[in-house]
């Protein structure tokens, strides 16, 4: 069923992947959000990495919950088949649909309500199962959708726009995914696309559940002075660990990298992400360690950012399940329908 | 007077759960059938793993009643907690078979029944040592005994037991000799045969015996399902159980030992449904198993599957409600939670099975309707079905059936389409085209959404694209009408103004009850429905009769419910006739409810016979 993209003839000077593709053909309808809405710039990094990655948009399945952030699919790869699904169960859709066919691409977008409070537990067996997939919570510590209400991402101390003070701890989702097996871990801010955009590109060829917790800040709910989800808080508080450069195993490596600075990490095919360690002695492969700085640096009021846990090894629920290579949706009649004579065997032992 | 019968009694069985106790009562029951004399067991249970009461019921019926009959004619009394119930519970001349290792009082016995008592416990700790075997062996002294008692040929059950130990051969020699214990014991201390007693007969034909979900498993299998994802719930667990089972055998590729299926433990049933319509979306077969409880939990879910049309499959294993209600008993009870599941205008195809047989062929045939259909799809079993083991017609598949994948559009089906839309209505039955995702690289794709759309999926909350678009569901659901299985009619012997509706488990008791009906004079049209929506069968059938029973296992008349709703007709024609307290309706409480309401009828107006 692969059936492949055909490149495509452009004007010279648009800027063409290897499959002929401009940035256009990864673009999906006008968005209806808030001018200045974090999700959008999420939205771009994400049409930025699958322009890069030379990806044949319609070999993706983007999958949603409810929410401002769980919109955001319509918004780009338009050849892509999209799925919002209910508020919450986003994870258990791209579950079965991965079951289903484990040839595509499964990117999930969901938001800090829609993940930490009424899908906590949606998002927490999806990942200790392994699903191959790219989870992205676009994190703003609010519900956008329904006009401001903090959510479960919230910090304690936080203050919402009419002044009142979250009372309530915070779930840290990286830190949760860390605990919960994910075995690839990411935060990231709307605001930094240069470190967004290869770590989506790693997430997408990491085979397994890779998270990546986005801070995402809502210009008309949680924006102001007093927030710790606003564009200037987190510029002011981001504790990024590393840099990286995210390299297609046919790419030459041009950048010259200072010794002893980078760890560079060879994924499953081939290709590789150079990380310019920001912290010296951190390392990626090592989840106890990374636990452990997340705490340290919280406790601190630090937003750890970057590549935070990477195992290079993953096993995913394929695996784990051993199912065929062929996706399942493709198996028909002879694959799946035993027929008569093995039903008359099963007959045969119930008299 | 001792009960005098041959091949017509119901034996009962009273023992400690977790005691070892079920294999050895179906040791017995198929010992019956191997006789050729058929039977209907039915186990009673409590929810619970060890020490609680359970009972095993066997009803022998050459005249082939496979419905519950009420009463016990022989008690095999095995559990101290319940005697006083259980011996009290024995028809009048009916019999008593106890372990007489501890004496029992005059005061806890009954002058009207006979006593057989044996020391079981005494016999089984002088032979074994093992406690283990000391008490398992118990079990299968009793049925050794059981087979002296009422005459029944000891070789079929020390055949089943060899069959039964295959790959354990040294258990097959202590069972067999603990059998013929209890059978030589019973031949020296009894009068053997007693007058009630079996005797070979030929009424079992090519018959098959297990249980509704071992058989909606398999159906499953059969219907190519290929995504399971489940949360244990009874009385619907073994049906999951069964489908990994079979799949294990039947779907693993001999080579790579690779699986062609996937099976999910999923963390409640919300996550359950969420996999099956991710499945069903991404084009793969997938269902869940689950009984009441889960289906409330997977409301908000069965909307979004019914607006956005993705095919899915659900078992419903019924049990008593509300809430956590009788978890192991049995009832009908989840017919208008099924058919209106979730919030606004939504309405779903439910499947009714009788029997094992048929929950094979509907569970495959549930995979074929979702995929035409483009709409989850019910089949509603319950307790009695699923989870006791049952006589009926052996399984049987037309091997040059394809699965229908409904209307799928292939790459190039987009490339030669002049237009397509996910919605749209092409043929004029409601049922648009869909594509699965990867399908083509610039065609076809398109958004699924659980809010309102044009035939272009394009989102919009416009009132008229949305009207036109639930306009279409109702018409998809009409067409519904014509491709599910269509009603069973059974005439009466004589034209009557009487008719029957009923479905699912209670079909063997009403069957009987016509029976026993019609030799009273009494003559009904018997029409079991077989699913929702309703034919226009069932309509007619409704318009052609005076009265029409409507026969149920709920306390609100939920099938009466659905077919005043559905099929606007006039209340006082449909009379409820319902059983719902936990066990599966019997064939008297049918009769007699018809019988009264009969009376009162010709009571009231002399015009109206049956
Ligand atoms: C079952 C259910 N309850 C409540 C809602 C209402 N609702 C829609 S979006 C939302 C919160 C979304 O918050 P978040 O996931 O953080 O997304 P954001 O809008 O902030 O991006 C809620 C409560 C719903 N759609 N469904
Ligand atoms: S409400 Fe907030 S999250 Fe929603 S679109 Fe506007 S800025 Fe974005
Ligand atoms: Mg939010």
């Amino acid at each position: 069923m692969s059936y492949l993209a055909k490149p495509k003839f452009h004007h010279p000077d648009i800027e063409t992947n290897e499959l002929g593709f401009t940035h256009r053909d990864y673009e999906g309808s006008i968005s209806t959000l808030c001018a200045g809405c974090g999700h959008d710039s999420i939205s771009s990094a994400i049409m930025r990495a699958c322009f890069e990655l030379s990806l044949p948009p319609h070999r993706i399945a983007k999958l949603s919950g409810i929410g401002c952030s769980s919109k955001t699919p319509t918004y780009f790869l338009g050849q892509s088949h999209g799925f919002n699904s209910v508020h919450g169960r986003m994870p258990s859709v791209l579950t079965g649909a991965n079951l289903a066919n484990r040839d595509l691409i499964y990117l999930g977008v969901s938001g800090d309500g829609d993940s930490a409070s009424i899908g906590f537990g949606q998002f927490a067996h999806s990942i200790r199962r392994g699903v191959n997939m790219v989870y992205i919570v676009e994190n703003n510590g609010v519900y956008g959708l329904t006009k401001g209400q903090f959510s479960a991402t919230s910090d304690r101390g936080s203050k919402s726009k009419r002044g009142v003070v979250n009372t309530d701890s915070a779930i840290d989702l990286a830190a949760t995914a860390l605990q919960l097996g994910a075995t690839f871990v990411a935060r990231s801010f709307s605001g930094d696309k240069s470190q967004l955009v290869p770590l989506i590109k790693a997430a997408i060829e990491h085979r397994g559940s890779a998270f990546i917790d986005c801070i995402s800040p809502c210009v008309a709910f949680n924006n102001h002075e007093g927030s710790t989800r606003s564009f200037d808080y987190v510029r002011s508080h981001n504790a990024a660990l590393n840099k990286l450069d995210y390299i297609t195993g046919r790419a030459p490596i041009t950048t010259d990298y200072e010794p002893g600075s980078t760890q560079v990490v060879k994924l499953h095919d081939g290709s590789t992400i150079r990380l310019s360690k920001i912290g010296a002695d951190y390392d990626v492969h090592d989840r106890v360690a990374a636990m452990h700085h997340l705490h340290t640096r919280q406790a601190t009021g630090e937003i750890v950012t970057g590549l935070i846990y990477l195992d290079g090894e993953p096993h995913d629920l394929h695996d784990s399940l051993n199912t065929v290579t062929t996706p399942l949706n493709e198996l028909n009649t002879p694959d799946l329908t035993p027929g008569q004579k093995a039903l008359d065997a099963i007959n045969a032992s119930l008299r | 007077m001792p009960i005098e019968s041959i091949n017509d009694c119901v034996i009962r069985f009273a023992n400690v759960n977790g005691s070892g106790s079920a294999s050895a009562n179906q040791l017995f029951a198929r010992s019956i059938m191997r006789m050729g004399v058929p039977v209907a067991p039915r186990n009673i249970f409590p929810s619970n793993i060890q020490g609680l009461p359970t009972w095993y019921e066997v009803r022998v019926s050459e005249a082939g009643h496979r419905g519950a009959r009420g009463g016990t004619d022989f008690m095999v009394a095995m559990n101290p907690q319940t005697w006083d119930k259980d011996v009290a519970s024995i028809e009048p001349g009916g019999y008593l078979f106890y372990d007489s290792s501890r004496t029992v009082p005059d005061s806890k016995l009954r002058e009207d029944i006979v006593v057989l008592g044996m020391p079981l416990t005494n016999i089984c700790n002088r032979e074994f040592t093992d406690p283990r075997q000391r008490n398992l062996f118990k079990n299968i002294m009793y049925v050794g005994a059981l087979a002296a008692l009422l005459d029944m040929d000891l070789a079929e059950s020390e055949k089943l037991i060899s069959e039964q130990f295959k790959g354990k051969e040294k258990l097959i020699a202590p069972n067999q000799k603990v059998l013929r214990m209890g059978y030589d014991l019973a031949r020296e201390t009894f009068q053997c045969p007693l007058p009630m007693r079996l005797r070979r007969s030929d009424k079992v034909g090519d018959a098959v015996f297990l249980d509704g979900n071992t058989a909606a498993g398999l159906g499953a299998v059969y219907g190519g399902a290929t995504v399971c994802a489940w949360y244990p719930i009874t009385p619907s667990t073994s049906l999951a159980e069964a489908f990994e089972r079979y799949c294990n055998r039947l779907r693993v590729d001999p080579v790579t030992k690779q699986k062609k299926f996937g099976i999910v433990q999923a963390e409640d049933e919300l996550a359950s449904i969420g996999m099956v319509i991710g499945a069903g979306w991404n084009g793969a077969r997938a269902f869940t198993a689950t009984s009441g409880p889960g289906i409330s939990l997977m409301q908000e879910f069965l909307g979004l599957a019914y607006f956005a049309e993705i095919p899915a499959v659900l078992f419903d294993v019924q049990r008593g409600g509300p809430s956590t209600g009788m978890p192991t008993r049995t009832q009908q009870s989840d017919i208008l939670l099924a058919a209106y599941a979730s919030h606004g205008d939504t309405k779903h195809v439910l499947l009714f099975p009788e029997d094992p047989h048929e929950c094979f062929e509907f569970g495959a045939l549930a995979f074929d309707l979702a995929d035409r259909l483009q709409t989850p799809i019910f089949v509603m079993l319950d307790l009695d079905i699923g989870m006791n083991q049952h006589m009926c017609k052996p399984l049987k598949w037309d091997d040059t059936r394809n699965l229908d994948r409904g209307k799928v559009m292939s790459a190039a089906d987009l490339d030669a389409a002049k237009d397509w839309g996910r919605y749209l209505d092409v043929d004029g039955d409601g049922i648009p085209y869909r594509t699965y995702p990867g399908t083509h690289p610039t065609k076809g794709a398109y958004f699924t959404r659980g809010t309102s759309r044009d035939r272009y999926a394009r989102y919009t909350e416009e009132a008229a694209p949305y009207v036109d678009n639930m306009e279409r569901l109702l018409h998809k659901f009409e067409t519904a009408k014509t491709i599910v299985p269509a009603p069973e009619f059974r005439a009466a012997a004589q034209p009557t103004r009487l008719g029957v509706l009923y479905y699912g488990s209670t079909a063997p008791s009403m069957n009987e009850a016509a029976e026993l009906l019609a030799k009273e004079g009494v003559h009904l049209d018997l029409m079991r429905v077989r699913a929702f929506p309703f034919s226009a069968e069932v309509t007619d059938f409704i318009a052609a009769h005076e009265q029409v029973f409507v026969v149920e296992q709920n306390r609100d008349a939920q099938l009466r419910t659905l077919l005043l709703a559905e099929c606007s007709i006039d209340p006082a024609q449909l009379v409820k006739i319902l059983n719902y307290d936990g066990n599966p309706i019997t064939a008297r409480f049918i009769r007699k409810a018809i019988v009264d309401h009969v009376e009162r009828l010709s009571a009231r107006s002399p015009k109206v016979h049956s």
